[in-house]
């Protein structure tokens, strides 16, 4: 779900954009009541965009703006919010660099910002290994599918089907398979190579690792087909003629479909980049982050605190960071990257 | 020119059939694994972990579909889907159409309020959605049914738009020589042109819906028979820590309804992903 609504972020300005030059010139009913007519249009307008936009301010917008309010209080989300204690930015100073532990009143502890930067550290850790892993064998796979051989459908529709499975099936999944006594460590034993000793997941650095792993086998068919769809576009005439003046497969590549499907790469690399930062549902059903959060995510760090330590306050202000750190991504994506892409454009036209 | 570029490419082609069938095989290596486990007894699964099942065990299987719980469960998830696909197609349609065929003042920015929903993730609001879903009573199944129609409008929305306004003006005019008024045009000319996108959209919701497990993890405690099936797949998991193979049973149960419905949607999802992405 979260690909998919950032795929939507990505697109939506430049498909808003398009349209509107495009469009065709809306027009009116034939009537004779101009003004009459008027109130009818309103009224329908509203008839028709007024649902949409209620349920989408009361269960969207308005909880974003709460979490942002929520997160200047400390709350149990128990008591009456009316009687929640403001304490302006403790909470952010709290994850940011330590502050007042308010269970133990200790003057300052990095009991919260500890755990904090090590689950923002993760997701960081994904994000780069997204690029540097997922991206090349993600291409090197969909460079493959492109070539023409018997079964290749088959292949891609199978590749895919990780990407549509629920994130709980899959996890639960590995959990079988990466328990301490488990088909992994019988595999591993099997070709005389030792498993992690405390368990795939449990170690303090496979776990995070067999996480990657894990992630990049549930997503990695999105941006195979992403890339297909990109490659799908590239003219046959261009290959062949590279071809028949001598050039290899590598060469085809590397010089003509690689540097072609360029914008797809980005834009997946920004969906990448967005589902990174907000990760949960997987790695909440790989025990919650891990047992000491060896591989936790901020995701699960607020669902961990906010809700299941009841500190409503605190949880609130870890979303309120995320949510810049998407924010902040998202603007950077469009200035740099699709900037470059339709200027791109433009000298092309020319 | 053509033999020349066949015989150039048919030796490395091996190598790529190759590669494809090691990509097959950890794809679908996993998933056979817990199929196969499904079908084995606790001890069958440790003595034999890797090789086909012997013997033949129904009774995992058959154990779990002669309950009610799993069906319970799978019709909570189709109703919760199903429900939650409408709503989004209903209501999102039914915005798009004014903010597409209108004229009027305003018009742009409504249609940017619902593209700043992307920017709001469920993770971000979730903790406040939650709090906000027990002030208001709404529990159970229309607790999810309803926030997730609301975060499926922005996409929604922003794909319907321009498809809606790519249809020929003329066929408006017509309708409106004729006499007919905005809303029949709607319901009579727009509602059966605009079905490809609206199956598009409509897929989208429905796998959101089906694989959402954050908000049903907030919502749907307690009693399992309430539950939907991801969320019901972790209580089972939670309760039968032991039993292995019958976790195996019950999620390679749960993961058939998604599969049968990728092979038959394959072409719609992978076409509504990369036109979601494309533009």
């Amino acid at each position: 779900m979260t690909a998919l609504e950032a795929s939507g972020a990505a697109s939506g300005p430049v498909v808003g954009a398009k349209a509107s030059a495009a469009g065709p010139r809306p027009v009116e009913p034939v009537t004779d009541h101009k003004r009459r007519d008027n109130l009818r249009k309103r009224a329908e307008i509203a008839l028709f965009v007024g649902p949409a936009l209620i349920l989408f301010l009361t269960f969207v917008v308005y909880p974003v703006i709460s979490a942002a309010r929520y997160s200047l209080y400390q709350w149990n989300g128990i008591s009456r919010f009316s009687d929640a204690k403001f304490i302006g930015l403790d909470n952010y100073a709290r994850a940011l660099f330590g502050g007042t532990d308010p269970a133990t009143n200790q003057a300052f502890s990095t009991a919260y910002s500890d755990p904090f930067w090590e689950a923002l550290g993760h997701n960081f850790a994904i994000i780069g290994l997204s690029m540097a892993v997922q991206l090349p064998l993600a291409l090197l796979i969909a460079l493959t599918l492109n070539r023409k051989f018997p079964g290749r459908a088959s292949v891609r529709v199978i590749m895919f089907a990780p990407y549509v499975l629920s994130e709980v099936i899959s996890g639960v999944m590995w959990l079988i398979i990466f328990d301490p006594n488990g088909i992994a460590t019988s595999l591993m034993q099997s070709i005389g190579l030792d498993s992690p000793a405390g368990g795939w997941l449990e170690d303090q650095t496979w776990g995070f690792w067999t996480v990657f792993f894990i992630i990049t086998w549930k997503y990695i068919g999105l941006a195979i087909i992403l890339f297909l769809a990109g490659l799908s576009g590239v003219p046959e005439d261009l290959q062949e003629a590279a071809a028949i003046d001598g050039a290899s497969w590598w060469q085809v590549q590397w010089r003509i479909n690689i540097p072609l499907i360029g914008p797809t790469v980005r834009i997946w690399a920004f969906l990448s980049l967005i589902g990174s930062v907000q990760l949960f549902d997987m790695v909440w059903v790989l025990n919650k982050g891990g047992t000491t959060g060896q591989y936790s995510t901020i995701a699960t760090y607020m669902m961990q605190i906010g809700f299941f330590r009841s500190d409503w306050g605190y949880g609130s202000a870890v979303a309120v960071i995320m949510f810049f750190i998407s924010f902040i991504i998202a603007l950077a994506y469009m200035g740099i990257v699709l900037r470059r892409d339709n200027t791109e454009h433009v000298r092309k036209a020319r | 020119m053509r033999p020349t570029k066949q015989r150039r490419y048919d030796k490395s082609v091996y190598l790529s059939i190759g590669f494809a069938l090691v990509g097959v095989a950890l794809t679908l290596g996993p998933i056979l694994y817990l199929v196969l486990g499904g079908f084995k007894s606790q001890q069958g699964l440790a003595e034999n972990p890797t090789g086909f099942p012997n013997p033949f065990m129904w009774e995992n299987y058959g154990n779990i579909l002669s309950q009610q719980l799993f069906w319970r469960q799978l019709l909570n998830s189709l109703v919760v889907a199903i429900a939650t696909t409408a709503g989004v197609v209903l209501f999102g349609t039914m915005a798009a159409y004014p903010l597409a065929r209108y004229r009027f003042r305003g018009r742009e920015f409504f249609f940017v309020v619902f593209t700043t929903g992307l920017m709001f993730p469920l993770t971000v609001a979730v903790l406040p959605l939650y709090l906000l879903l027990r002030d208001m009573g709404i529990s159970g199944l229309w607790g999810l049914i309803i926030p997730q129609i609301a975060f499926g409008l922005p996409v929604t929305i922003i794909i319907l738009r321009p498809f809606l306004k790519a249809l020929p003006i003329e066929l408006e005019e017509a309708a409106f020589m004729d006499g007919v008024s905005r809303i029949g045009f709607f319901w009579r000319m727009l509602l059966p042109l605009a079905r490809p996108a609206m199956v598009t959209v409509g897929v989208l919701a429905f796998i959101g819906s089906w694989n959402a497990y954050l908000l049903p993890l907030l919502l749907l405690t307690g009693d399992q028979t309430g539950m939907t099936l991801p969320l019901g797949v972790t209580a089972f998991q939670g309760q039968h820590s032991s039993a292995t193979t019958m976790i195996m049973a019950y999620t390679s149960l749960a993961m058939i309804p998604a599969l049968v419905f990728f092979l038959f949607m394959e072409r719609r999802i992978v076409d509504g992903l990369t036109g979601a992405v494309k533009g």
